[in-house]
Protein backbone atom coordinates (compact mmCIF):
# COMPACT_ATOMS: atom_id res chain seq x y z
CA UNK A 1 0.00 0.00 0.00
CA UNK A 2 1.79 3.35 -1.72
CA UNK A 3 -1.29 5.51 -0.21
CA UNK A 4 -0.48 8.16 1.87
CA UNK A 5 -3.49 9.70 3.91
CA UNK A 6 -4.13 12.80 4.03
CA UNK A 7 -6.75 14.30 6.58
CA UNK A 8 -5.47 18.06 6.70
CA UNK A 9 -7.14 18.81 3.22
CA UNK A 10 -10.54 17.96 4.96
CA UNK A 11 -9.41 19.43 8.38
CA UNK A 12 -9.03 22.68 6.22
CA UNK A 13 -12.97 22.57 5.70
CA UNK A 14 -14.02 21.98 9.34
CA UNK A 15 -16.28 25.41 9.57
CA UNK A 16 -17.84 23.61 6.39
CA UNK A 17 -18.28 20.66 8.05
CA UNK A 18 -19.46 21.99 10.98
CA UNK A 19 -22.48 24.55 9.60
CA UNK A 20 -23.28 21.00 7.23
CA UNK A 21 -23.67 19.45 10.45
CA UNK A 22 -26.37 21.86 11.53
CA UNK A 23 -28.11 21.88 8.23
CA UNK A 24 -28.25 18.01 8.94
CA UNK A 25 -29.82 18.67 12.48
CA UNK A 26 -31.88 21.29 11.04
CA UNK A 27 -33.15 18.59 8.50
CA UNK A 28 -33.69 15.77 10.96
CA UNK A 29 -35.79 17.83 13.28
CA UNK A 30 -37.82 19.48 10.75
CA UNK A 31 -38.50 15.98 9.53
CA UNK A 32 -38.99 14.30 13.16
CA UNK A 33 -41.51 17.14 13.53
CA UNK A 34 -43.30 16.75 10.81
CA UNK A 35 -43.52 12.98 10.86
CA UNK A 36 -44.61 13.45 14.45
CA UNK A 37 -47.86 15.05 13.20
CA UNK A 38 -48.71 13.15 10.31
CA UNK A 39 -48.31 9.80 12.71
CA UNK A 40 -50.37 11.70 15.02
CA UNK A 41 -52.94 12.58 12.07
CA UNK A 42 -52.56 9.09 10.76
CA UNK A 43 -53.54 7.25 13.70
CA UNK A 44 -56.89 9.47 14.20
CA UNK A 45 -57.60 8.49 10.34
CA UNK A 46 -56.71 5.05 10.64
CA UNK A 47 -59.06 4.49 13.83
CA UNK A 48 -62.00 6.12 11.89
CA UNK A 49 -65.13 3.84 11.44
CA UNK A 50 -65.83 5.42 7.87
CA UNK A 51 -63.63 2.93 5.65
CA UNK A 52 -63.21 5.67 3.35
CA UNK A 53 -60.88 7.32 5.61
CA UNK A 54 -59.53 4.08 6.83
CA UNK A 55 -58.03 2.76 3.39
CA UNK A 56 -56.19 5.68 2.35
CA UNK A 57 -54.34 5.49 5.61
CA UNK A 58 -53.41 1.81 5.20
CA UNK A 59 -52.57 2.18 1.40
CA UNK A 60 -49.74 5.37 2.25
CA UNK A 61 -48.13 3.28 5.15
CA UNK A 62 -47.49 0.39 3.04
CA UNK A 63 -46.49 2.32 -0.20
CA UNK A 64 -44.24 4.23 2.04
CA UNK A 65 -42.65 1.33 4.19
CA UNK A 66 -42.18 -0.81 0.69
CA UNK A 67 -40.44 1.22 -1.46
CA UNK A 68 -36.77 2.90 -0.81
CA UNK A 69 -36.77 6.47 0.03
CA UNK A 70 -34.10 7.02 -2.77
CA UNK A 71 -37.28 6.91 -5.03
CA UNK A 72 -39.73 8.94 -2.63
CA UNK A 73 -37.95 11.55 -2.75
CA UNK A 74 -37.39 11.74 -6.69
CA UNK A 75 -41.07 10.98 -6.93
CA UNK A 76 -41.84 14.08 -4.33
CA UNK A 77 -38.85 16.00 -6.23
CA UNK A 78 -40.59 15.91 -9.49
CA UNK A 79 -44.11 15.84 -8.87
CA UNK A 80 -44.11 19.15 -6.89
CA UNK A 81 -43.54 21.26 -9.95
CA UNK A 82 -46.29 19.62 -11.63
CA UNK A 83 -48.69 20.53 -9.01
CA UNK A 84 -46.98 24.27 -9.27
CA UNK A 85 -45.72 24.18 -6.38
CA UNK A 86 -42.06 25.12 -6.57
CA UNK A 87 -39.73 24.57 -3.48
CA UNK A 88 -36.23 24.76 -2.15
CA UNK A 89 -34.31 21.19 -2.04
CA UNK A 90 -34.39 21.73 1.66
CA UNK A 91 -38.10 22.27 1.95
CA UNK A 92 -38.46 19.61 -0.43
CA UNK A 93 -36.11 16.89 1.82
CA UNK A 94 -38.08 18.23 4.69
CA UNK A 95 -41.37 16.84 2.86
CA UNK A 96 -40.16 13.76 2.08
CA UNK A 97 -38.85 12.82 5.41
CA UNK A 98 -41.58 13.74 7.25
CA UNK A 99 -43.84 11.86 4.59
CA UNK A 100 -41.15 8.64 5.32
CA UNK A 101 -41.27 9.40 8.73
CA UNK A 102 -44.50 9.66 8.89
CA UNK A 103 -46.12 6.26 7.62
CA UNK A 104 -43.14 4.56 10.43
CA UNK A 105 -44.79 6.97 12.45
CA UNK A 106 -48.41 5.74 12.24
CA UNK A 107 -47.56 2.29 12.87
CA UNK A 108 -45.50 2.64 15.93
CA UNK A 109 -48.33 5.23 17.59
CA UNK A 110 -51.14 2.97 16.73
CA UNK A 111 -49.52 -0.04 18.15
CA UNK A 112 -48.77 1.70 21.35
CA UNK A 113 -52.15 2.77 21.93
CA UNK A 114 -53.15 -0.88 20.81
CA UNK A 115 -50.92 -2.46 23.37
CA UNK A 116 -53.47 -0.44 26.33
CA UNK A 117 -55.62 -3.48 26.66
CA UNK A 118 -59.17 -3.18 26.89
CA UNK A 119 -59.57 -4.14 30.19
CA UNK A 120 -57.39 -1.74 32.29
CA UNK A 121 -59.53 0.96 30.76
CA UNK A 122 -62.92 -0.65 31.69
CA UNK A 123 -61.27 -0.95 35.30
CA UNK A 124 -60.96 2.46 35.11
CA UNK A 125 -64.28 3.37 34.63
CA UNK A 126 -65.26 0.71 36.98
CA UNK A 127 -63.22 2.64 39.62
CA UNK A 128 -65.33 5.86 39.08
CA UNK A 129 -62.53 7.70 37.11
CA UNK A 130 -63.69 10.44 34.26
CA UNK A 131 -63.39 9.98 30.97
CA UNK A 132 -60.46 12.33 30.60
CA UNK A 133 -58.55 10.73 33.78
CA UNK A 134 -58.96 7.26 31.85
CA UNK A 135 -57.81 8.42 28.79
CA UNK A 136 -54.70 10.69 30.65
CA UNK A 137 -53.51 7.69 32.78
CA UNK A 138 -54.62 4.37 31.30
CA UNK A 139 -54.38 5.18 27.75
CA UNK A 140 -51.79 8.13 27.24
CA UNK A 141 -48.90 7.54 29.26
CA UNK A 142 -48.74 3.87 29.12
CA UNK A 143 -49.09 4.37 25.52
CA UNK A 144 -46.32 6.81 25.34
CA UNK A 145 -43.76 4.47 27.12
CA UNK A 146 -44.39 1.92 24.91
CA UNK A 147 -44.22 3.95 21.87
CA UNK A 148 -40.93 5.80 23.21
CA UNK A 149 -38.33 3.11 22.64
CA UNK A 150 -39.37 2.59 18.70
CA UNK A 151 -40.08 6.01 18.33
CA UNK A 152 -37.18 7.41 19.35
CA UNK A 153 -35.04 4.49 17.23
CA UNK A 154 -36.87 5.19 14.42
CA UNK A 155 -35.90 9.26 14.40
CA UNK A 156 -32.38 8.10 14.89
CA UNK A 157 -32.93 5.96 11.73
CA UNK A 158 -34.63 9.62 9.85
CA UNK A 159 -31.60 11.22 10.86
CA UNK A 160 -28.99 9.00 9.02
CA UNK A 161 -31.78 8.92 5.98
CA UNK A 162 -31.18 12.51 5.71
CA UNK A 163 -27.63 11.73 4.32
CA UNK A 164 -29.93 10.40 0.80
CA UNK A 165 -31.09 13.94 0.68
CA UNK A 166 -27.74 14.86 -1.47
CA UNK A 167 -29.45 13.12 -4.26
CA UNK A 168 -31.76 16.73 -4.61
CA UNK A 169 -28.60 18.84 -3.35
CA UNK A 170 -30.30 19.86 0.10
CA UNK A 171 -27.66 21.40 1.98
CA UNK A 172 -26.16 18.77 4.61
CA UNK A 173 -23.16 16.97 5.67
CA UNK A 174 -23.15 14.04 2.83
CA UNK A 175 -23.59 17.11 0.00
CA UNK A 176 -20.28 19.20 1.58
CA UNK A 177 -18.63 15.60 1.66
CA UNK A 178 -19.34 15.19 -1.71
CA UNK A 179 -18.31 19.20 -2.73
CA UNK A 180 -15.37 18.92 -0.33
CA UNK A 181 -14.23 15.22 -2.04
CA UNK A 182 -14.82 16.69 -5.75
CA UNK A 183 -12.28 19.89 -4.48
CA UNK A 184 -9.64 17.83 -2.69
CA UNK A 185 -9.86 14.36 -4.68
CA UNK A 186 -9.47 12.72 -1.28
CA UNK A 187 -12.26 10.69 -1.24
CA UNK A 188 -11.64 8.01 1.58
CA UNK A 189 -10.68 10.81 4.30
CA UNK A 190 -13.66 12.78 3.44
CA UNK A 191 -16.42 10.01 3.64
CA UNK A 192 -14.30 8.33 6.44
CA UNK A 193 -14.57 11.46 8.43
CA UNK A 194 -18.34 12.33 7.81
CA UNK A 195 -18.91 8.86 8.69
CA UNK A 196 -17.57 9.53 12.19
CA UNK A 197 -19.13 12.85 12.42
CA UNK A 198 -22.85 11.01 11.63
CA UNK A 199 -21.86 8.39 14.45
CA UNK A 200 -21.18 11.40 16.51
CA UNK A 201 -24.82 12.70 16.17
CA UNK A 202 -26.54 9.23 16.44
CA UNK A 203 -24.78 8.36 19.68
CA UNK A 204 -25.92 11.74 21.23
CA UNK A 205 -29.08 11.82 20.06
CA UNK A 206 -29.60 8.40 21.44
CA UNK A 207 -27.92 9.49 24.69
CA UNK A 208 -30.41 12.28 25.16
CA UNK A 209 -33.39 10.30 24.01
CA UNK A 210 -32.23 7.55 26.73
CA UNK A 211 -31.96 10.49 29.90
CA UNK A 212 -35.32 11.61 28.67
CA UNK A 213 -37.02 8.50 28.67
CA UNK A 214 -34.95 8.43 32.44
CA UNK A 215 -36.52 11.25 33.38
CA UNK A 216 -40.15 10.72 32.05
CA UNK A 217 -40.95 6.92 31.77
CA UNK A 218 -39.89 5.57 34.40
CA UNK A 219 -43.44 4.47 35.87
CA UNK A 220 -44.22 1.04 35.15
CA UNK A 221 -47.30 -0.16 33.24
CA UNK A 222 -48.17 -3.14 33.76
CA UNK B 1 -41.11 13.98 -23.87
CA UNK B 2 -40.21 10.12 -24.82
CA UNK B 3 -42.40 7.26 -24.91
CA UNK B 4 -41.58 4.45 -22.75
CA UNK B 5 -41.22 1.28 -24.56
CA UNK B 6 -40.12 -1.68 -24.89
CA UNK B 7 -35.87 -0.38 -24.77
CA UNK B 8 -36.68 1.73 -21.82
CA UNK B 9 -38.47 -1.47 -20.19
CA UNK B 10 -35.54 -3.64 -21.01
CA UNK B 11 -33.33 -1.70 -19.50
CA UNK B 12 -35.39 -1.31 -16.34
CA UNK B 13 -35.66 -5.26 -16.29
CA UNK B 14 -31.52 -4.86 -16.62
CA UNK B 15 -31.39 -2.98 -13.57
CA UNK B 16 -33.70 -5.02 -11.40
CA UNK B 17 -31.69 -7.91 -11.96
CA UNK B 18 -28.68 -6.36 -10.61
CA UNK B 19 -31.07 -4.97 -7.69
CA UNK B 20 -32.18 -8.44 -7.15
CA UNK B 21 -28.47 -9.81 -6.92
CA UNK B 22 -27.23 -6.93 -4.87
CA UNK B 23 -29.71 -8.15 -2.24
CA UNK B 24 -28.93 -12.02 -2.59
CA UNK B 25 -25.46 -11.36 -2.00
CA UNK B 26 -26.14 -8.91 0.78
CA UNK B 27 -28.30 -11.31 2.52
CA UNK B 28 -26.23 -14.09 2.12
CA UNK B 29 -22.90 -12.52 3.00
CA UNK B 30 -24.65 -11.09 5.65
CA UNK B 31 -26.15 -13.57 7.09
CA UNK B 32 -23.21 -15.80 7.09
CA UNK B 33 -21.15 -12.92 9.09
CA UNK B 34 -24.14 -12.25 11.02
CA UNK B 35 -24.25 -15.43 12.65
CA UNK B 36 -20.68 -15.18 13.16
CA UNK B 37 -21.59 -11.95 15.09
CA UNK B 38 -24.40 -12.70 16.60
CA UNK B 39 -22.50 -15.82 18.47
CA UNK B 40 -19.18 -14.12 19.42
CA UNK B 41 -21.73 -10.97 20.79
CA UNK B 42 -23.65 -13.92 22.95
CA UNK B 43 -19.91 -15.47 23.65
CA UNK B 44 -18.75 -16.02 27.47
CA UNK B 45 -15.67 -13.76 26.80
CA UNK B 46 -15.76 -10.14 27.38
CA UNK B 47 -13.81 -9.17 24.49
CA UNK B 48 -15.54 -10.99 21.92
CA UNK B 49 -19.09 -9.15 23.07
CA UNK B 50 -17.24 -5.65 23.25
CA UNK B 51 -15.23 -5.49 19.64
CA UNK B 52 -19.18 -6.82 18.37
CA UNK B 53 -20.93 -4.65 20.38
CA UNK B 54 -18.94 -2.14 18.54
CA UNK B 55 -19.14 -2.90 14.99
CA UNK B 56 -22.18 -3.40 15.54
CA UNK B 57 -22.86 0.17 16.96
CA UNK B 58 -21.06 1.49 14.36
CA UNK B 59 -22.73 0.18 11.25
CA UNK B 60 -26.34 0.69 12.57
CA UNK B 61 -25.09 4.44 13.72
CA UNK B 62 -24.23 5.67 10.46
CA UNK B 63 -25.92 5.67 6.78
CA UNK B 64 -25.88 3.33 4.66
CA UNK B 65 -24.99 5.65 2.21
CA UNK B 66 -21.35 6.58 4.39
CA UNK B 67 -20.48 2.86 4.76
CA UNK B 68 -20.85 2.59 0.33
CA UNK B 69 -18.96 5.70 0.13
CA UNK B 70 -15.99 4.56 2.65
CA UNK B 71 -15.99 1.07 1.77
CA UNK B 72 -15.84 1.63 -1.69
CA UNK B 73 -12.90 3.90 -1.83
CA UNK B 74 -11.25 1.77 1.32
CA UNK B 75 -11.36 -0.88 -0.92
CA UNK B 76 -9.57 0.54 -4.06
CA UNK B 77 -6.96 2.20 -1.40
CA UNK B 78 -5.89 -0.96 -0.43
CA UNK B 79 -4.60 -1.89 -4.14
CA UNK B 80 -7.09 -4.30 -4.88
CA UNK B 81 -8.17 -4.16 -8.51
CA UNK B 82 -12.33 -4.40 -7.87
CA UNK B 83 -14.84 -3.26 -9.82
CA UNK B 84 -17.65 -1.25 -8.55
CA UNK B 85 -20.30 -4.30 -7.98
CA UNK B 86 -17.51 -6.23 -5.59
CA UNK B 87 -16.90 -2.99 -3.58
CA UNK B 88 -20.72 -2.06 -3.51
CA UNK B 89 -21.56 -6.15 -2.59
CA UNK B 90 -18.94 -5.87 0.30
CA UNK B 91 -20.13 -2.88 1.45
CA UNK B 92 -23.82 -4.73 1.84
CA UNK B 93 -21.91 -7.70 2.93
CA UNK B 94 -21.08 -5.59 5.99
CA UNK B 95 -23.93 -3.61 6.81
CA UNK B 96 -26.28 -7.06 6.39
CA UNK B 97 -24.11 -8.71 9.28
CA UNK B 98 -24.11 -6.20 11.69
CA UNK B 99 -27.72 -5.72 11.75
CA UNK B 100 -28.39 -9.51 11.05
CA UNK B 101 -26.20 -10.03 13.63
CA UNK B 102 -27.86 -7.90 16.38
CA UNK B 103 -31.15 -9.61 15.30
CA UNK B 104 -30.13 -12.65 16.21
CA UNK B 105 -27.91 -11.92 18.93
CA UNK B 106 -31.98 -10.87 20.59
CA UNK B 107 -33.32 -14.10 19.01
CA UNK B 108 -30.38 -15.94 20.62
CA UNK B 109 -30.98 -14.45 23.91
CA UNK B 110 -34.49 -14.80 23.94
CA UNK B 111 -34.15 -18.39 23.90
CA UNK B 112 -35.60 -19.47 27.53
CA UNK B 113 -32.38 -20.23 30.19
CA UNK B 114 -33.42 -23.49 30.64
CA UNK B 115 -32.46 -24.58 27.42
CA UNK B 116 -29.04 -24.12 27.73
CA UNK B 117 -29.20 -24.91 31.30
CA UNK B 118 -30.74 -28.61 30.02
CA UNK B 119 -27.93 -28.87 27.26
CA UNK B 120 -25.28 -28.50 29.79
CA UNK B 121 -26.92 -31.21 31.93
CA UNK B 122 -26.80 -33.25 29.08
CA UNK B 123 -23.17 -33.10 28.51
CA UNK B 124 -23.33 -31.19 25.17
CA UNK B 125 -20.48 -29.55 23.96
CA UNK B 126 -20.73 -25.47 22.73
CA UNK B 127 -21.05 -26.31 19.06
CA UNK B 128 -23.74 -29.15 19.61
CA UNK B 129 -25.79 -27.13 22.33
CA UNK B 130 -25.78 -23.81 19.39
CA UNK B 131 -26.32 -25.75 16.51
CA UNK B 132 -29.04 -28.37 18.21
CA UNK B 133 -30.25 -27.29 20.80
CA UNK B 134 -30.22 -23.08 20.64
CA UNK B 135 -30.04 -21.68 17.42
CA UNK B 136 -32.80 -23.90 15.52
CA UNK B 137 -35.22 -22.54 18.34
CA UNK B 138 -33.60 -18.78 17.78
CA UNK B 139 -34.15 -19.39 14.14
CA UNK B 140 -37.34 -19.61 14.25
CA UNK B 141 -37.80 -16.50 17.15
CA UNK B 142 -35.99 -14.60 14.55
CA UNK B 143 -38.10 -15.25 11.86
CA UNK B 144 -40.40 -11.69 11.40
CA UNK B 145 -37.15 -9.55 12.64
CA UNK B 146 -35.17 -10.96 9.77
CA UNK B 147 -37.82 -11.39 6.71
CA UNK B 148 -38.21 -7.51 8.02
CA UNK B 149 -34.43 -6.42 7.59
CA UNK B 150 -34.40 -7.80 3.81
CA UNK B 151 -37.01 -5.68 3.11
CA UNK B 152 -34.92 -2.75 4.86
CA UNK B 153 -31.73 -4.07 2.66
CA UNK B 154 -33.83 -4.51 -1.20
CA UNK B 155 -35.06 -0.68 -0.11
CA UNK B 156 -31.27 0.15 0.78
CA UNK B 157 -29.89 -1.42 -2.54
CA UNK B 158 -31.18 1.55 -4.05
CA UNK B 159 -28.49 3.78 -2.47
CA UNK B 160 -26.48 1.62 -4.77
CA UNK B 161 -27.88 3.87 -7.84
CA UNK B 162 -25.73 7.45 -5.62
CA UNK B 163 -22.48 5.72 -5.89
CA UNK B 164 -22.68 5.52 -9.36
CA UNK B 165 -23.58 1.61 -9.95
CA UNK B 166 -27.03 1.03 -12.48
CA UNK B 167 -29.11 -0.73 -10.53
CA UNK B 168 -33.02 -0.81 -10.47
CA UNK B 169 -33.28 3.30 -8.96
CA UNK B 170 -30.05 4.63 -11.95
CA UNK B 171 -31.80 3.14 -14.39
CA UNK B 172 -35.33 4.84 -13.29
CA UNK B 173 -32.98 7.94 -13.44
CA UNK B 174 -30.84 7.25 -16.48
CA UNK B 175 -34.49 6.66 -18.16
CA UNK B 176 -36.35 9.50 -16.58
CA UNK B 177 -33.22 12.23 -18.12
CA UNK B 178 -33.97 10.63 -21.76
CA UNK B 179 -37.84 10.70 -21.95
CA UNK B 180 -38.75 13.63 -19.36
CA UNK B 181 -41.15 11.38 -17.89
CA UNK B 182 -40.10 11.53 -14.28
CA UNK B 183 -43.49 10.72 -12.51
CA UNK B 184 -44.27 8.01 -14.80
CA UNK B 185 -40.86 6.26 -14.78
CA UNK B 186 -40.42 6.68 -11.13
CA UNK B 187 -43.72 5.54 -10.37
CA UNK B 188 -43.10 2.20 -12.15
CA UNK B 189 -39.76 1.98 -10.41
CA UNK B 190 -41.32 2.41 -6.87
CA UNK B 191 -44.50 -0.39 -8.23
CA UNK B 192 -41.78 -2.77 -8.68
CA UNK B 193 -40.20 -2.17 -5.27
CA UNK B 194 -43.29 -3.05 -3.97
CA UNK B 195 -44.39 -5.66 -5.64
CA UNK B 196 -41.27 -7.24 -4.40
CA UNK B 197 -41.27 -5.60 -1.22
CA UNK B 198 -44.60 -6.11 0.11
CA UNK B 199 -45.09 -9.96 -0.19
CA UNK B 200 -42.24 -10.08 2.11
CA UNK B 201 -43.63 -7.34 5.01
CA UNK B 202 -46.52 -9.02 4.55
CA UNK B 203 -45.13 -12.62 5.52
CA UNK B 204 -42.97 -10.75 8.08
CA UNK B 205 -46.09 -9.43 9.87
CA UNK B 206 -48.18 -12.71 9.64
CA UNK B 207 -45.77 -14.12 10.99
CA UNK B 208 -45.60 -12.25 14.12
CA UNK B 209 -48.88 -12.40 14.85
CA UNK B 210 -48.84 -15.95 14.32
CA UNK B 211 -46.49 -16.23 16.94
CA UNK B 212 -47.50 -14.13 19.52
CA UNK B 213 -50.52 -16.12 19.31
CA UNK B 214 -49.17 -18.74 20.00
CA UNK B 215 -46.49 -17.41 22.67
CA UNK B 216 -50.39 -16.39 24.96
Amino acid sequence: MTYTFDFGAVLDRAPELLWASLGTLGLALAGMVLALVIGLLGVVARSSKSKMTRTPVILFVEVVRNTPFLVQIFFIYFALPLMGIRLNPTVTAIIALGINGGAYAIEIIRGGVESVSRGQIEAGFALGLHKADVFRLIVLKPALRAIYPSLTSQFIMLTLTTSVCTSIAAYELTSAAQRIESDTFRSFEVYFTVTAIYLVISTLMMGLFALISRHYFNYPTR
Amino acid sequence: MGPIGENEFFFLMQGLKWTVLLAIVGFIGGGIFGILIALLRTSKKKVFRTITAGYIGIFQGTPLLMQLFVVYYGVALLGIEVNAWIAVAIAFTLHASAFLGEIWRGSIEAVPKGQTEAANALGLHYVSRMKDVILPQALKISMPATIGFLVQLIKGTSLAAIVGFIELTRAGQIISNQTYRPLLVFGIVAAIYFIICWPLSHAGSGLEKRMAKAAR
